[in-house]
């Protein structure tokens, strides 16, 4: 049977974990549709109808879908979810409040943040922060699966040409309200899709001395990222947090200044391909998972570092 | 109002993960266990509640084998009234595990469930939305604010682009994030009070349900090793071995 994909999206552009999704969703099996669910949403449906991996689109027009409630969601995708064997959406907090909530009326076990698609059915995914692995198979006949978006390739975008049909809308939830969402906007890469990435602290002591950070960020055209310890601290916002309970991160490069390194944030980042640690204590764990370690006071290191980065003729964007 | 803690069982968060040589599973004999951390969260949120005057009870539940009850003590250590252990053998899937809390719901009658977002040991992030599910409540997960307003909760919670407010109707779920407040040490005078407090335990299989695990653990194995890194002496080395041989910037 067919793979269902749950689409996310702001009602103009498809984000981009879901291209990730659909990567794992068509190695499952490659007769993918993607369900679409929104408010004048109709670019999203074009555009994710151009992706080659996906074979039709399903759109569900309505305002009530304006905001994206699991409430509002789930009787949509349950009414499609007959004719599938597998629905599938990212593991990221869009996926996470929705999906179990249609595994549950659907009596199945969800299998949570894959990693790697075994067969239809088995699966390989991160338990205890990414400290092992496990090898699940799922025996329900209907499966829900959520996925990693930094473990699989970003689907292409253009050459496909899928049909779009309009699919059915059913009653709004009486029972829940959006009141409003305080989107953090920058003009920086996005942290989870970000080639380089630099992250803060403990260390950098203030809010204030992140702009040690930002001044290098500029530079290397990277994201900026935080340890738990800095953002609890309020030195930054929580939308920065890389770890176990904040984002995973996989970037080429991966700076972390004034970061110990503890599990939970390790988990969150040590996938990366270069790992640079900055840090004035030697024996902090960051060390261990670092390819360059540099023992160092950041408050000397960052400066020299920006100095150094000035002196290049070139760097890669 | 009142008030359902779920809490559960796991290998304390500090604890280094072994796998078993077997692959098995991870080794959990003599390894030190604590309360989820964010269920700790989900308790003292319970208990400031019921400190302002808005709810008058807070019962704790967890689901799991003997042991698990030592969670229970210590939210009955630090506020809540009464525990109740679900007692269940083995691996206890999410979906189980919710509709064990269904029952315990349909008995209890809170208006307010409470529980940590995830589990640091499976790491699944499911159970909250699936009670929530099959109640037909609303949920609210992900939670780093609440304001408990008439008939109604307000929830800030925190996703991938910043914050979110949602309203939820009375009764709903609550899943907490390890942002939502600090959690209070339980006194040593609480402790010996807790002892004292009422631990119900329910035999899970008395509860007509199937319980029986769903998803087949092949195996567990270690996750593939970073090799071992180098120090670098100073700033230039650094840029120069980011330039020349990571070749990354």
């Amino acid at each position: 049977m067919s793979v269902l994909l749950i689409a996310e999206h702001n009602n103009k552009e498809v984000k981009p974990f879901t291209l990730n999704a659909i990567t794992a969703a068509s190695q499952i099996n490659d007769d993918l549709h993607v369900l679409v669910i929104g408010k004048n949403a109709d670019p999203v449906a074009k555009s994710l109808s151009e992706v080659p991996n996906v074979k039709k689109v399903i759109h569900v027009d309505n305002d009530i879908y304006e905001n994206y409630i699991a409430e509002n969601y789930t009787p949509v995708i349950l009414k499609q979810a007959e004719n599938y064997s597998h629905i599938v959406c990212s593991a990221n907090t869009f996926g996470k409040n929705l999906m179990p909530r249609i595994a549950a009326l659907l009596d199945t076990s969800q299998v949570s943040d894959i990693i790697k698609v075994i067969s239809e059915d088995t699966f390989l995914r991160p338990i205890y922060a990414g400290n092992a692995f496990a090898t699940v198979k799922s025996t329900d006949k209907k499966k829900c699966v959520t996925v990693r978006p930094t473990s699989f390739d970003p689907a292409p975008t253009s050459g496909g040409s899928a049909e779009i049909v309009k699919g059915e809308n059913t009653d709004p939830s009486q029972n829940t309200k959006f009141v409003k969402k305080e989107e953090i906007k920058s003009d920086r890469p996005e942290l989870g899709t970000a080639r380089i990435v630099i992250s803060g602290g403990r260390g950098m002591q203030s809010g204030e001395n992140f702009k040690l950070i930002t001044a290098i960020a500029d530079k290397l055209n990277a994201a900026i990222g935080a340890s738990r310890a800095a953002v609890d601290a309020g030195y930054i916002t929580n939308d920065h947090q890389v770890g176990q309970t904040g984002k995973v991160v996989v970037p080429d490069l991966y700076i972390a200044v004034g970061i110990s390194g503890a599990i939970q944030h390790l988990a969150g980042m040590k996938e990366s391909k270069v790992i640079v640690a900055i840090n004035k204590d030697g024996e902090a764990p960051i060390f261990s998972v670092a390819d360059y370690g540099l023992e160092a006071d950041l408050f000397d290191a960052l400066p020299k570092f920006l100095e150094e980065l000035n002196k290049l003729n070139t760097i890669q964007k | 109002m009142k008030i359902l803690v779920a809490v559960k069982r796991v290998i304390d968060y500090n604890v280094q993960i072994r796998v078993k040589e077997d692959g098995s599973g991870v080794v959990t004999d003599n390894v030190k266990m604590s309360t989820n951390p964010p269920d700790d969260n989900a308790v003292e949120e319970a208990v400031k509640i019921k400190e302002s005057g808005k709810a008058k009870e807070i019962v704790a539940v967890t689901v799991g084998e003997e042991k698990a009850q030592e969670t229970v003590r210590k939210a009955l250590a630090v506020g809540a009234d009464r525990g109740i252990l679900v007692k269940a053998p083995g691996t206890i899937e999410p979906l189980a595990v919710a509709k064990i809390l269904q029952k315990i719901v349909e008995k209890e009658k809170p208006d307010l469930v409470f529980m940590g977002k995830q589990a640091i040991d499976d790491d699944c992030n499911q159970t909250g939305q699936m009670l929530a599910a099959i109640l037909n409540w609303p949920q609210a997960t992900f939670a780093s604010k609440i304001d408990v307003k008439e008939n109604v909760l307000e929830v800030t919670r925190e996703v991938d682009e910043g914050l979110e407010t949602i309203e939820v109707k009375i009764p709903s779920i609550v899943t907490c994030d390890l942002r939502l407040n600090e959690p209070r040490y339980a006194s040593l005078p609480n402790i010996m009070k807790a002892k004292k407090k009422p631990l119900e335990q329910i035999d899970a299989s008395e509860l007509g349900i199937d319980i029986k695990p769903r998803i087949e653990q092949i195996k567990v194995e270690e996750p593939p090793k970073r090799k071992a890194g180098i120090k670098v002496s100073s700033v230039e080395e650094l840029v120069q071995k980011l330039k020349n041989e990571a070749k990354v910037i």
